[in-house]
């Protein structure tokens, strides 16, 4: 039981890390909470949805949505964001409300109904692992984290934008004095952010569905990693998004009444006494 | 803006809201009573939020645990409900310090997301500790006594605790201790350097706004005779910091206008159209972009103007509350 | 509570809560609330439950006594508080005559506790939860053509044991009134046969992920498993029990809404030959069943589900009651007895169907299978049937009701 137990908290651990990753690049990078990575994830999993579902391709799907979840953070970033730039309260609050907006709007348009994203078909059912079953979409999302954990870490370590951002998480101030364009670096790293967050939509959707409620679920976690990760750490989301899946599907088994206590307890704790998490660099 | 003006205002309004019963029917009493009921939790937010600047996300989540309080001690014991609601309003107290305890050591995003997280811990023991908070079936108990059964004579009690406990809150911000908070909204750095315990100060402050919260659940409970984990959940708390938003953060009555304009327009627009949420939710955007101070605020900074223009050059200008 | 005592209580609540005769005109419409979660875990039942409500008045004409019928629809959002706010809506602002709907148990249990307290009749075709015809029974909420929690999965249980051969079961089931009520019924009756509950597993409304259930239950190595979800968590659960291979490993039986059309018209293979148990099957070829079955299709292009057909039930007894109260819903002590009066006799189940003394149906409870129709769709078709099941099983009901309602902590389990 415990390997079952801990192949299902790695994999969901893997979507955690993908759409923490997001939100921990725009926390980084531009202070911002954004409240509406949740509602962002689940636009990108009925993009995906719709994707899918009429081209029968799954890779389109994922570059889809995440596309397009790019171009809405894109939107809300020129559009909204700037109007409050110098106010990190009324921008985590200005966050909210378009959560609040997009939430509508999906259900508007897809209404109340729990919806499947389609995997390809040799992603379906179940592979022998040693003696037990566990399904291949899932080992699926377990390797495409990692993967995608990877192409994070060249992108941030071995690229120009990458050096860019990770300078930028420390000290913005100096990166504009340097003569860098900061408002584009920052715009960049907002659709990178959203793209995550649209791709974790397609993927989470497959296997845990989508409906009304999967955003504010999903932000809570993001949350709940990224603090506990550390802001703008890329390790600290994985080490984050490894601990909160943990915590989240062995609590479950172990104190079912206290499911949720296990996982807002130690973000708590860490809030109150050490803000910055386990991996965050101060500002 | 002179204290007569205020005054009028007040009776104004207070004869506006007396008369409510006399001009709609039962169902819009109703209503009138909840929002009071909100326009309380609205205001507590604001204490902390608008006079200590500590915005909160668990303001809905301690109104909730009295209300679970109230309702579970009288379904068990249904003989004194008024009990029950002391009871209530001591526990919600009681989280709110807890809360403070923990949260005072941050401010800013850190703290509203450290709320955030206590108020999600709040709803899932109330979502899953099944057998004292009944889960997903939440607990019902009507507990009104017979006299309050009447929609209108319910809304003359919910107003006259409205009117006490408005007053207190507006005693309590104006007070030596409610300024020396908004000493520290303004620079903790130099309230330390004058020699202020800003932590003892915010944590007095956190509970008491919690204890206004608690009161405003307790009430509901013999409001609604029923609880549920929604009541506890984070979009409550966010339709109540709406609320305190829209009305104007720092003006206190804030709430009352913010609670007034948030019920009206979901009641109102529902009728119409299901996209009230949305319509929620654009307002939230509009008013961060356009209007971060609400609308009392707005009112204030543009009395406030008209007053300077008004002024001969040279006098100062009185204190300025945001 | 005894029989005396429930009529006593009728009276009284019938006499403060008789509206004054005003002169009523003929043509005054008779304004009905219809609640049903149109959003949430069960938006796609609580759709049908709108369907199949107007279904009926499409068919019967939406006059009755020479008044017209007004229906408004309202959304209880699969939520409890929302149930309760759009419930004070209907009733104080919409001046409905009466309430009708809703799905999930907890959200009628808090339309029950408001209608207590200003008489307002509320009809039941759906909401299950056992002690409103049971231990708190309100005078004013009759369950037409519905039925009570517990009632539907004895008989499965009992077929589990003495044909099925299962021993030892582990339960999931959703964490409200309805998953215990429908767990405890099928655990009693089990045990009580000679089975065991090896354990409980019990789930949060809206889950997403039920792998932490999978591991505990091929852990406790069962025969079965008992399954009570509905809606979104019943789809679910069907789509990763067969992602993760369980679906040819342990058998898989189950609650009485979790092999629901509403669940299995969009569902694929992972539902194929699933043993649930209900009064009502789509696939049952009674002659009245199958006529209902081909007008629904003709109206909505689906099958119907238990959700759409107990609504058409229920309209079609509120019909009745009306007839037979001249039109006369004002008159709330006259209409609730009309109401309970009832016996609908010409019902898509084939048979009469009545309240027994405590105001439950009894039924036939057919235990039904998940087969694939030639045409590729998935259909409940009748495998047995357990003739003239009552709330009460094969209890005495003055001795049933000295044990305590189901719960998460009693779930009449004998130990063996």
């Amino acid at each position: 039981m415990t390997a079952f137990l801990a192949l299902n908290s790695a994999s969901f651990a893997a979507l955690l890390f993908v759409v923490a990753s997001g939100f921990t690049l725009i926390f980084g990078l531009m202070r911002i909470i954004n409240l509406a990575h949740g509602a962002l994830y689940l636009l990108g999993g009925y993009v995906g949805l719709v994707i899918g579902v009429r081209t029968g391709s799954f890779t389109l799907a994922v570059v889809g949505a995440s596309a397009a979840v790019a171009l809405v953070g894109c939107l809300v970033d020129v559009g909204l964001l700037r109007f409050v730039k110098d106010n990190a309260l009324r921008q985590v609050l200005l966050t909210l409300g378009v959560a609040i907006v997009l939430d509508d709007i999906d259900l508007v348009i897809f209404g109340g109904d729990t919806f499947t994203v389609p995997v390809p078909e040799f992603l379906e059912g179940p592979v022998s692992l040693g003696g037990m079953y566990y399904p291949k979409y899932r080992l699926f999302v377990l390797v495409a984290g990692v993967a995608i954990y990877a192409a994070l870490w060249l992108l941030l370590n071995r690229t120009r934008l990458g050096s860019l951002i990770r300078a930028g998480v420390d000290d913005a101030e100096m990166v504009d004095a340097m003569g860098v364009d900061i408002k584009r670096l920052f715009v960049y790293t907002f659709m990178l952010g959203c793209a995550l967050a649209g791709l974790g939509g397609v993927m989470g959707g497959a296997f845990l569905t989508l409906y009304p409620t999967a955003d504010s679920e999903i932000l809570v976690f993001s949350l709940a990693v990224v603090i506990i990760g550390g802001r703008g750490s890329l390790l600290g989301a994985a080490i984050g998004s490894i601990l909160v899946g943990f915590l989240a599907t062995f609590g479950q088994v172990w104190f079912p009444e206290f499911a949720y206590f296990v996982i807002f307890g130690p973000m708590a704790i860490l809030l109150a006494f050490r803000p910055l998490g386990l991996f965050g660099k101060a500002a | 803006m002179g204290t007569r003006l205020n005054w009028l205002v007040t009776i104004a309004v207070l004869a506006g809201l007396a008369a409510v019963p006399f001009f709609v029917g039962t169902y819009k009493t109703t209503l009138a009573s909840q929002m009071l009921i909100f326009a309380i939790l609205a205001m507590s937010i604001d204490v902390l939020a608008g006079f200590a600047g500590r915005t909160t996300l668990c303001h809905g989540a301690i109104f909730g645990v009295s209300t679970y309080v109230v309702l579970y001690l009288t379904s068990i014991d249904a003989s004194s409900p008024w009990l029950a609601a002391v009871l209530g309003i001591l526990a919600a107290t009681l989280v709110a310090a807890i809360f403070a305890i923990l949260a005072i050591r941050t401010a800013g995003v850190y703290f509203l997301l450290l709320t955030l997280a206590l108020g999600m811990i709040i709803w899932g023991i109330c979502l899953r500790w099944t057998s004292v908070t009944g889960g997903e079936n939440g607990i019902r108990s009507t507990i009104r006594p017979d006299w309050l059964l009447d929609s209108a004579n319910f809304y003359y009690f919910t107003l006259a605790i409205f009117v006490v406990l408005a007053f207190a809150m507006w005693r309590f911000v104006n007070s030596p201790f409610g300024l020396s908070l908004q000493g520290i909204r303004e620079s903790e750095t130099r309230m330390r350097a004058l020699g202020y315990n800003v932590s003892l100060h915010l944590f007095i402050g956190f509970t008491i706004s919690g204890f206004f919260a608690g009161a405003a659940g307790a009430l509901y409970a013999f409001f609604n005779g029923f609880v549920s984990p929604t009541t506890v959940a984070l979009g409550q708390s966010v339709a109540a910091l709406l609320m305190a938003i829209v009305g104007g953060v720092g003006t206190l009555f804030g709430g009352l206008v913010g609670s007034i304009m948030v019920t009206a327009v979901q009641d109102i627009v529902s009728v119409y159209t299901d996209r009230w949420s949305m319509l929620l939710g654009l307002m939230f955007i509009g008013a961060m972009v356009f209007a971060p101070e609400g609308i009392l605020g707005k009112i204030r900074t543009m009395l406030a103007s008209r007053a300077a223009q008004a002024r001969p050059a040279g006098t100062p200008p009185n204190q300025q509350r945001r | 509570m005894d029989r005396r005592k429930f009529l006593k209580m009728t009276a009284a609540a019938a006499a403060t809560s008789t509206l004054p005769r005003t002169a009523v005109r003929a043509a005054d419409p008779i304004r009905i609330g219809l609640m049903a979660p149109l959003t949430g875990v069960v938006a796609a039942g609580g759709r049908e439950v709108v369907d199949g409500f107007n279904l009926y008045w499409a068919k019967a004409g939406k006059t009755i006594a020479g008044r017209p019928i007004e229906i408004t629809i309202e959304d209880d959002a699969s939520n409890p508080d929302t149930a309760l706010q759009k419930a004070r809506r209907l009733v104080e602002q919409s001046k409905v005559h009466f309430l009708i709907g809703n799905i999930l148990a907890n959200t009628g249990l808090a339309v029950a506790e408001y209608v207590k307290s200003n008489g307002v009749p509320y009809f039941i075709p759906i909401i299950a939860a056992d002690d409103l015809t049971q231990r708190r029974r309100i005078a004013n909420v009759v369950r037409i053509a519905g039925f009570a929690a517990s009632q539907t999965t004895r008989p499965l249980a009992d077929y589990a044991y003495k044909k099925l051969g299962y021993r030892k079961i582990v339960t999931v089931s959703q964490d409200y009134t309805f998953g215990h009520e429908q767990v405890g019924g099928f655990a009693q009756t089990f045990t009580e046969a000679g089975g065991t509950i090896a354990s409980q597993l019990w789930n949060p409304l809206n889950t997403s992920d039920f792998s932490p259930y999978f591991a505990q239950i091929q852990a406790a190595k069962p025969d079965a498993v008992f399954a009570m979800e509905l809606g979104a968590d019943a789809s679910r659960f069907f789509q990763q029990w067969a992602a993760f291979g369980l679906k040819n490993t342990i058998p898989l039986i189950g609650g009485s809404n979790f092999s629901d059309q509403s669940v299995i018209r969009t569902s694929g293979a992972e539902v194929d030959g699933v043993l649930t148990s209900h009064y009502f099957a789509e696939g049952n070829d009674n002659p009245a069943t199958v006529a209902f079955v081909a007008e629904y299709q003709k109206a909505y292009g689906i099958l119907p589900s238990f959700y759409g057909a107990s609504l058409y039930l229920g309209a079609m007894w509120v019909a009745e009651a009306i007839k037979a109260a001249d039109g006369n819903v004002e008159d709330r002590v006259a209409f609730l007895d009309a109401i309970r009066k009832v016996v609908l006799n010409d019902s898509p189940l084939g048979r009469p169907v009545r309240l027994d003394a405590y105001g439950n149906p009894v039924y036939d409870v057919f235990i039904r299978k998940v087969t694939r129709r030639p045409d590729g769709k998935f259909w409940n078709t009748v495998v047995e049937v357990y003739p003239e099941v009552s709330q009460f099983w094969n209890y005495k009901p003055e001795d049933y009701l000295k044990q305590p309602a189901y719960s998460r902590t009693f779930q009449g389990i004998k130990k063996n």
